[in-house]
């Protein structure tokens, strides 16, 4: 295989993939890592939508006392999947899988991840998972909530929740994958001129997340395959009559499931950091402070999960301990919104779609992360535990925080993964419908929890109707909303403006190739020769003559 | 299998990257070890809750499982002869260790069954028997894969060449998923089997 006299025009590239992929190499087992992330991205938001149409069907359930809409089982199942659907089936995907794949290859100056082809196959494991899910409707669909408790899960539905474990498994399985290739792709792979302190910061928050997926998600696995055998195999860890524990179910899934939270934030805050001192035209603040707050998160991140449990039983020195660990949480979390506020702070800021998305960000996660301190706080928390003020609290940062992110992201990025522009008004109108919606659904619920509405139910006092009513027509519009983003992607991506190599004047890597970039990324790899975020360093015809 | 063939040549496209498998197991490992981690954190909880433990009608057995520890971990000692061999590219060597191996994992495969089939109780009899099929069957599990893969290497080992000093990614990869199956089931044994003693 002597490659070097090959041009840089050579029609065809020695390792047997054509010049240009096709549309059909997009359903196919393609180890090109700009393909699996367009896979992870577009999978991921056909299930947002699947998991958005149950919330539409819950809120309209709820939109009156009575359970008048939805059998009970069916409710139960659309409130199982709905939640599971959104946490591994679209931010996961979406945030880790989607632009973690897509991006960090190209901006690390790679021709590709460290091992593509089991990047294919963690890819490949999540259209199971989402047909188990799906498939479990058959058998009425698992009933215990997204965090399966037993005795609960052990007693409903049996055969669904055992596609629901198994389907679980699958993406677990999936993020494991990844999370080896991103670590090692990151670790080993950079262009040889780049630094540590030159890694975008997006790489940087993907390191952290992958160590949180490699250490929580074998924990999470082990828990399953205990309740899987409890289920169908006459065990009986769970099963207080006969010895068992289920207190042990929660510490092994909250060992995870705490975790998981920031691998659904730690990528959205790696995209915080690029987005802001782009459309900021600044230096972002704090480079350092903001990747090793990453790594803090990741780390402080795996010793808070009994917060989840300070109902449980929990004896008073475990309340103390988690209390403080996770309020300790807030530090770097806090730093990195400090950071990006001071980035912020006399930047000449464009108004992009992209960067209102980031702003808006901002707002709604300050909003989530203070109510999670609350929370956290075992004193309040025993009050609040198991109502509405939690699931106000967590959409606040799941919906305010994630899905703002990966929206922001898009906007972001499209143009260099489909080389054309989305249409900025469309983006405009549907931040607006986005940012009225998410308030107008999330904010009402901290009310209902505070005033004692238990969460996971179909009917409720008829004291909490009005509240309940406005919950459902925020629901409503953030339903609306999203029709004018996919009419926004589904149209641009054909008929948008051409975007040209680098439209927003960005430093970091992937914008020095082109848009959407060749296969193997680079003809020549390009060489680093200044930080990711050096505006103002650079000679910049548009700031120099506006100025 | 590497591609490294032009290595001298300094390429200007596509060039190849270093081979970075052996770290990818072992970030992999960690990971894998973090899930039996769980399982020994759910039988410490169960020891330390439960009055007897282990119960009067599950009691274990102790001389076949010393003797299958002694087996396994003398089988990494073996492993790593026949990684050793193929670095000074002597392949007849390792075919040999690797094959003991093989023998070796066999063997304890066959008396980790005649332990299940000799024991008087099953998956379901109490709490202490779930801990103990499910955390031995899938170390059991573990030490099968470990055991495919081997034999794997001896497969792929019958071209001559395919393993030499310079290319031996394979065998090095089995040897440290071996290790791994050896160093749980260290674990597990002092777990589930001694401290019962005390």
């Amino acid at each position: 295989m002597a490659q070097a006299d090959l041009s840089f025009n050579s029609p065809v590239a020695p390792h047997g993939h054509p010049d240009k992929w096709k549309w059909y190499h997009y359903f196919t087992f393609n180890v090109d890592h700009k393909v699996i992330g367009i896979q992870y991205l577009v999978t991921s938001f056909l299930f947002y939508l699947v998991g958005g149409f149950m919330a539409v069907m819950l809120r309209t359930e709820l939109a009156t006392p009575d359970s008048d809409f939805l059998s009970p089982e069916l409710y139960n199942a659309f409130l199982t999947n709905h939640g599971t659907i959104m946490i591994f089936l679209w931010i996961v995907p979406a945030a880790i899988g989607g632009f973690g794949n897509y991006l960090i290859p190209l901006m690390i100056g790679a021709r590709d991840m460290a091992f593509p082809k089991l990047n294919a196959i963690a890819f490949w494991l999540n259209p199971p998972a989402g047909a188990l899910l799906l498939g479990s409707f058959y058998f009425g669909g698992a009933q215990a909530g997204w965090t399966s408790y037993p005795p609960l899960s052990e007693i409903t539905a049996n055969a669904a929740q055992t596609l629901w474990i198994l389907a679980i498994v699958l993406v677990g399985t999936s993020s494991i994958l990844g999370s080896v290739n991103f670590l090692v792709t990151i670790w080993k792979m950079r262009v040889p001129s780049m630094k540590w302190d030159q890694i975008p910061l997006f790489c940087w928050a993907m390191v952290a997340t992958s160590i949180l997926a490699l250490f929580s998600t074998p924990v999470l696995a082990a828990g399953l395959i205990l309740l899987l055998f409890d289920i169908n195999f006459g065990t009986s860890f769970f099963k207080p009559d006969a010895g068992g524990n289920v207190v042990v179910y929660q510490h092994l899934f909250w060992f995870y499931s705490h975790p998981a939270v920031y691998l659904m934030i730690l990528p959205i805050f790696g995209i915080m950091s690029e987005v802001i001192p782009v459309h900021a035209r600044k230096p972002i603040f704090g480079y350092k402070a903001i990747a090793y707050s990453s790594l803090t998160i990741c780390l402080v991140g795996l010793f808070v999960w009994v917060h989840h449990m300070f109902t449980s039983g929990t004896p008073p020195w475990m309340r103390i301990f988690f209390t403080i660990s996770t309020l300790i949480v807030a530090v770097p979390t806090g730093i990195k919104i400090f950071s990006w506020v001071a980035t912020l702070w006399g930047g000449k800021i464009r108004y992009t779609t992209a960067m209102l998305f980031a702003v808006g960000l901002l707002s709604m996660f300050v909003f989530g992360g203070l109510s999670g301190v609350t929370l956290g706080t075992a004193p309040f928390d025993i009050h609040v535990h198991d109502t509405y003020y939690v699931v106000g609290h967590f959409h606040y940062v799941l919906f305010g925080g994630s899905v703002f992110g990966i929206y922001s992201a898009v906007y972001h990025w499209f143009p260099k993964i489909t080389g054309r522009m989305l249409n900025e008004p469309l983006g405009k109108i549907h931040f607006v419908l986005t940012f009225i919606g998410t308030i107008l659904t999330f904010t009402p619920m901290h009310a209902l929890g505070m005033q004692g509405m238990p969460r996971r139910v179909a009917m409720y006092d008829a004291q909490f109707t009005d509240l309940n009513q406005l919950v459902t027509v925020g629901a409503y519009i953030l339903a609306v909303s999203v029709i004018p983003f996919y009419i926004n992607v589904l149209w641009s991506w054909s008929k948008g403006q051409k975007a040209g190599d680098n439209p927003w004047n960005a430093l970091t890597l992937e914008w020095t190739t082109a848009s959407p970039p060749i296969i193997e990324n680079w003809d020549v790899l390009p060489v680093v020769t200044h930080g990711p975020y050096e505006y103002g360093h650079e000679p910049e015809e548009e700031l120099e003559t506006v100025s | 299998m590497q591609g490294t063939v032009d290595s001298a040549t300094p390429t200007v496209v596509h060039e190849e990257h270093q081979d970075l498998r052996v770290l990818g197991l072992l970030t992999f490992l960690a990971s894998e070890f973090l899930m039996f981690a769980g399982f020994f954190a759910v039988f410490l909880v169960f020891r330390s809750s439960i009055a007897e433990w282990p119960p009067k009608e599950t009691e274990v057995e102790l001389l076949l499982p010393a003797v299958n520890t002694v087996i396994l971990v003398s089988s990494s000692l073996v492993i790593n002869l026949g990684t050793k061999a193929i670095k000074q590219n002597d392949l007849a060597k390792m075919r040999l260790w690797f094959g003991i191996t093989a023998a070796m994992g066999a063997v304890f495969l066959v008396g980790q069954v005649y332990e299940y089939l000799t024991l008087g109780y099953g998956l379901k009899t109490n709490l202490f028997s779930n801990c103990f099929y499910l955390m031995t069957g899938f170390h059991g599990a573990h030490v099968f894969i470990g055991l495919l893969l081997i034999l794997g290497v001896l497969w792929r080992s019958r071209r001559a060449g395919h393993y030499n000093d310079i290319t031996h990614t394979g065998p090095e990869m089995a040897e440290i998923y071996w290790h791994f199956v050896d160093v749980v089931w260290i674990v597990l044994f002092t777990l589930i089997y001694v401290l019962t003693l005390f």
